[in-house]
């Protein structure tokens, strides 16, 4: 039998805040992160709104003696370090380590960080330096020189994508396999996934994983208002991420990380951790369609839904002994984009046939924004507090119908499934521009 | 059942051009491709050399037809890829959606077609961003964020629409998928120098757990434009390079005296595929893909561990192929020229091969094509298959002396009899993956 895989720990920063259990009863009474942008001035952008993390200090996240070294960290990887020093203090790992018998080399890590932010003022003063207008063109080499006057060795390279886990490495001692994935928006489901079967093929005992980003900087911004992937909705941005709703115009921006201590059941048990729910799951695919589109009867998500699905033992068009579906919650991708949501819709009617509309399929970002890469891991998480708690989280903003999104999104108002049963089963869905598509089921922990 | 891997394709792309047999006779005449930079005037860095593609190289060429117009919106990164990506299909003689023809069956079905890409941070272009900012100079001439966001084409609406799908490092894989009609998992690692390592270790797993029976694997950067010149310098990466206008000169692999490593752009797309199935089409193996392992260092490489990273990822590799370290015939190290890099590098390998490294012949490859980085060990791999097929290592240019006896020194092609290759590396960062490879 293949080894089972369990969650011990889990940590997250977000706009809503950093406390796992008082964010989830933030979300459960359906509050916004989301507000002006703060951290520049965005007043003339056409999105000038997001869902930031507000009052964050990393050195109140860090106990003393793993807080040095990290002074540099871009802010990505400063969300990273506060999210899992939290999974890690929930998972009990820590006096392990300490007394010598956690192996460092059987204790890896699967992140899908995203870059840092751009060092946006010396990098715009480096390109005007370097600009000809009469010719209207670059000249390099005033570039490189001017570069080499203004660019932080330590900014740049704190941009690199790979530095959350160097970063990590340092804090908390991993030296088994480790690496970073950028799949975009599906980048830190595909890493969770991708730890989940490093320890079931027996690479790993324990894992580290989960995403961190953030994208609420003049360029990050500038790329997705250029894509009009965003909703512009300037007069009222706390009711701007709608997703399903008939007058959705686009996602928010969100940032934040989040972070899960995956571990084989074996090693859990032997020192005595409480698994606080299983990844039962793991499906990933690829568009190969469009780079700009989504595949349109979503083709590639169903393939990822099913294979978790079938992974987990879950049979989608059958309902469970209790007549209900068996699975109980759908994280949706759910972003608010009008193309996304609709196909979403249409690749859950496939998979689950005549039972979709009875699955509870909402989307965290009505909430969150989109935390880009950071956001499969963060509704994983959601995922875990649903079968924890027995309740699901709400779509709020969802006041017209769409209809081509006729399924059950939970519109408004959290729901208590725990005179039904609670919930057992949960998928998490991301999917990422250009085309990965990536679903993990997580069902709760039954010895 | 146990699903063993092979490999039955090679796609490289380096400054000797598109495919291996460029690279391998490349090698093999021991010949260099680092020279002037000409891509862009180099003038105001202090390196000045790097291995570029060949000037008529275009993704165009490596395209279907009906995909050109694509390669308009593919950062300098895809087009290698796509470039490799083709060559590593035609390689494998597989048949996939982007081989051109009519009413053509192809090898496998899309969905046991897997992609592993690894890929860099892409910079965006500065001449496109710089024309942009331009327009929103304010008259102190410092670029203004009120302008930039405003209406009229003027900043932001300077871009192109798609700027942003340009530069997502998963845009390799996707272009890849796109061709070819690979359906299967997908990967983009982003690990710096071990990010195509970690893909090909990835794309075994992924065959080996039956997810697919064919990926796409390996990885393509390239680093030669100012922004990536100037953080990899910022990095302590790259040696100044004066008047010298020979870069093998210059990349001296495992000498402490060596001032730093020089960049090349390319990289290696490899077709894996499961066993049977390859053998039930016909195919020709390259290697066994027959062990795979990786770890991750303390990037401060602090005292004593240094090398521990890249110890585990090496012994892990062998372990899983069911090797000793004895039965190492060649090693294909990452070889950087970067001292503290080598020197974590050539530490981890006498940690694990002991008394059995200075017999051990490694391939190195910088001084030939420089550091392609994301793409790096995907050329590593490479020619760890060619060594095993050809039964031959190539010739070696050193300008300096490699130091504590390693067999690393300038030398020419020899024949050789290789049952065993070790491929590893290290990354600016502290990911480490190793591979090992036997012969078919």
């Amino acid at each position: 039998m293949s080894t089972r895989v369990v969650i011990t720990g889990m940590g997250w920063v977000t706009p809503l805040g950093t406390d796992v259990d008082a964010v989830w009863r933030r979300i459960l009474a359906g509050e916004s992160g989301i507000g002006p942008v703060t951290r520049f001035d965005a007043s003339t952008f056409k999105t000038n709104f997001a869902a930031e993390v507000k009052g964050f200090d990393l050195a109140e996240s860090l106990p003393a003696d793993l807080a040095a070294g990290h002074e540099d960290a871009a802010l990505n990887t400063r969300f990273a370090l506060a999210a899992a020093q939290r999974a890690w203090e929930q998972s009990g790992l820590g006096s392990l380590a300490s007394s010598g018998k956690l192996s460092r080399r059987r204790f890896g890590m699967y992140l899908g960080a995203g870059e840092g932010p751009i060092d946006i003022d010396n990098y715009a003063a480096t390109n005007l330096a370097g600009w000809k207008a009469d010719t209207r063109s670059l000249d390099a080499a005033a570039w490189g020189r001017a570069a080499q006057q203004n660019m932080s060795a330590v900014r740049e390279v704190q941009q690199e994508p790979n530095m959350a886990l160097a970063h990590l490495a340092r804090a908390f001692g991993a030296r088994g396999p480790s690496s970073n994935c950028m799949t975009a928006c599906a980048a830190s489901t595909q890493a969770v996934g991708e730890a989940f079967e490093t320890i079931r093929r027996g690479d790993a005992d324990v894992m580290l994983a989960g995403g961190a980003h953030s994208m609420i900087h003049p360029l990050g911004m500038t790329g997705f208002i250029r894509l009009t992937a965003m909703s512009t909705r300037r007069d009222d941005p706390a009711h701007a991420a709608r997703p399903f709703d008939r007058t959705r115009e686009g996602f928010v921006m969100g940032e934040g990380a989040g972070m899960l201590i995956l571990e084989s059941l074996e090693h859990a048990l032997a020192r005595g951790a409480t698994p606080l729910a299983e990844i039962a799951g793991f499906g990933s695919s690829a568009d190969a369609f469009r780079i700009t589109d989504i595949q349109p009867e979503g083709k590639g998500a169903q393939a990822a839904m099913l294979e978790a699905c079938r992974q987990a033992g879950v049979n989608p068009r059958e309902p469970g002994p209790d007549g209900r579906p068996q699975v109980h919650y759908i994280s949706a991708h759910g972003t608010g984009t009008s193309e996304n949501d609709k196909i979403e819709t249409a690749a859950v009617k496939g998979v689950f046939g005549p039972l979709a509309p009875r699955v509870p399929f909402s989307s965290v970002k009505s909430m969150l924004g989109h935390l880009i890469q950071a956001a499969g891991a963060v509704e994983l998480m959601t995922c875990v507090m649903a079968i924890r708690t027995g309740f699901v989280p709400p779509t709020m903003n969802l006041h017209e119908p769409d209809p081509e999104c006729d399924l059950d999104y939970v519109p408004n108002a959290a729901r208590d499934l725990r005179e039904q049963g609670g919930v057992e089963v949960c998928l998490s869905n991301s999917f990422g521009f250009g085309g990965q598509n990536d679903t993990i089921a997580v069902r709760r922990f039954r010895a | 059942m146990d699903r063993r891997v092979v490999i039955t394709g090679l796609g490289v792309v380096s400054g000797f051009g598109v495919g291996a047999d460029a690279l391998w006779s490349g090698l093999c005449d021991g010949r260099t491709c680092l020279g002037p930079i000409t891509r862009f005037d180099a003038a105001g860095f202090a390196t000045r050399l790097a291995a570029q593609l060949p000037d008529n190289f275009a993704a165009k060429d490596f395209v279907p037809k009906s995909y050109r117009k694509a390669t308009k919106v593919m950062a300098r990164d895809s087009e290698i890829a796509v470039a490799a990506a083709r060559a590593c299909v035609e390689d494998a003689r597989l048949i996939t959606r982007g081989t051109e023809g009519e009413n053509i069956a192809t090898t496998y079905p899309a969905s046991r077609l897997g992609c592993q890409i690894g890929a860099g941070l892409i910079a965006a272009e500065t001449d496109e961003m710089t024309a942009a900012m331009a327009t929103a100079a304010g008259d102190d001439g410092r670029f203004s964020l009120r302008t930039w966001g405003g209406e009229g084409g003027q900043g932001m609406e300077a871009l192109t629409p798609l700027w942003l799908l340009k530069y997502l490092p998963n845009m390799l894989a996707c272009h890849v998928t796109i061709i070819h009609g690979a359906e299967g998992p997908s990967n983009t690692i982003t690990c710096a120098e071990a990010s195509a390592l970690l893909s090909i270790g990835e794309s075994m797993r992924v065959i080996q757990r039956g997810a697919a029976d064919a990926c796409f694997s390996g990885g393509c950067e390239s680093r030669l434009n100012v922004m990536g010149l100037l953080r990899w310098s910022l990095a302590g990466m790259l040696a100044p390079t004066g008047d010298e206008t020979d870069g093998s000169r210059i990349v001296r692999p495992y000498d402490a005296a060596a001032a730093g490593g020089l960049l090349g752009e390319g990289g290696g797309i490899l077709m894996l595929e499961e066993e049977r199935a390859a053998s039930a089409r016909g195919a020709r193996a390259y290697a066994h893909l027959a062990g795979f392992g990786a770890g991750q260092s303390d990037p401060d490489y602090r005292d004593g561990e240094r090398d521990e990273g890249m110890r585990f990822a090496i012994e892990n590799a062998l372990e899983d192929a069911g090797v000793n370290a004895s039965q190492v015939d060649a090693v294909v190290p990452m070889a950087s020229g970067v001292p503290r890099l080598d020197a974590a590098e050539a530490g981890a390998l006498r940690a694990v091969l002991g008394d059995h490294l200075s017999r051990v012949p490694l391939v190195t490859l910088s001084p030939h094509v420089g550091n392609c980085n994301a793409g790096h060990a995907g050329v590593q791999a490479a020619v760890g298959a060619m060594c095993l097929r050809e039964q031959r290592l190539p010739a070696r240019l050193h300008a300096g002396r490699p130091s504590g006896g390693l067999d690393a020194g300038a030398r020419g092609a020899v024949a050789a009899n290789l049952n065993c290759v070790l491929v590893c590396t290290g990354s600016l960062g502290g990911q480490n993956a190793a591979a090992v490879l036997t012969r078919a």
